[in-house]
């Protein structure tokens, strides 16, 4: 341990410390918690896809079939929000199941729910756009300036 | 089979990659459910999203970015139809499904249930 002195012994020991605590602090499971994002939100998107092909036997193109799809998979997001079992499941799988569609109907679902004693205009309605409305708001910003390029161009 | 393969593989690793930005950067999930939804229209924009879904299917349209880059296809399909209005009725009309099932099954799962605890 260096001995404490001027300014530049300071800062030297402040590098030392920091390098000591960085040694027993505990470091974040990185690589448990990409392998559980990496098999929740792979296997959401089989069940996606289970949905999909479904769709596209029933006489749909690949195309059209992303719109139940998609309506499928929200309501399974909602229903398994509700029952309390998506936040049960979140505190594992993390970003797994944050990033899929289901995680966005979580988004909405879950505040919904917790505010719901402040009414159903100021609660459940208000609340449930805390972080859709942000998803919306640039997504939909995004789109038209992506499609304001496109229409210069063509 | 191999598209359940493939699904698994695109839409485990967009997952991936959200697990590092939550894990590695102050970034919270709202903040990436944000970040992936314009990343997916930006790439979208640049023709980049398209090859990924033609690969992975839905492991490329049920994760955010897939959100993003519906909001751009549809814009430009109503850009297509309707000249410059369509930059104003694409977006929304491409979110429609997601956006209208998320209100409605929020409002009815919110007012059947109560939150744990």
């Amino acid at each position: 341990m260096p001995q404490a002195g001027g300014a530049g012994d300071d800062r030297y020991f402040n590098k030392w410390y920091e390098a000591q605590y960085n040694q027993v602090k505990p470091k974040p499971p990185l690589v448990k918690n990409m392998l559980w994002a990496f098999v929740v939100g792979g296997l959401i998107c089989v069940i996606g896809q289970v949905f999909a092909n479904y769709f596209v036997d029933m006489g749909l193109s690949k195309k059209e079939a992303g719109v139940p799809t998609t309506i499928v998979m929200v309501f399974l997001g909602a229903f398994f929000t509700g029952l309390g079992v998506y936040d049960e499941l979140g505190r594992r799988a993390g970003a797994g199941s944050v990033v899929p569609i289901t995680g966005f109907a979580n988004s909405v679902v879950a505040p919904a729910m917790e505010f719901k004693r402040e009414g159903f205009v100021f609660g459940v309605a208000a609340k449930m756009f805390v972080i859709a409305g942000p998803v919306i708001v640039y997504g939909v910003t995004t789109a038209v300036l992506v499609g304001l390029i496109y229409w210069i161009r063509h | 089979m191999q598209g359940y393969l493939m699904a698994f593989i695109i839409g485990g690793l967009i997952c991936v990659v959200g697990q590092l930005i939550m894990d590695l950067t102050p970034l919270t999930p709202a903040h990436v459910l944000v970040l992936f939804v314009v990343l997916g229209a930006l790439l979208s924009g640049m023709g980049l999203y398209q090859p990924l879904v033609d690969l992975g299917g839905a492991g490329a349209t049920v994760p955010l970015p897939g959100f993003g880059h519906n909001l751009v296809t549809g814009t430009i399909e109503d850009i297509d139809k309707y000249g410059f209005t369509g930059i104003f009725t694409g977006p929304l009309r491409a979110a429609a499904a997601g956006v209208t099932a998320a209100v409605v099954f929020g409002l009815i799962m919110a007012a059947l249930f109560n939150p744990r605890g």
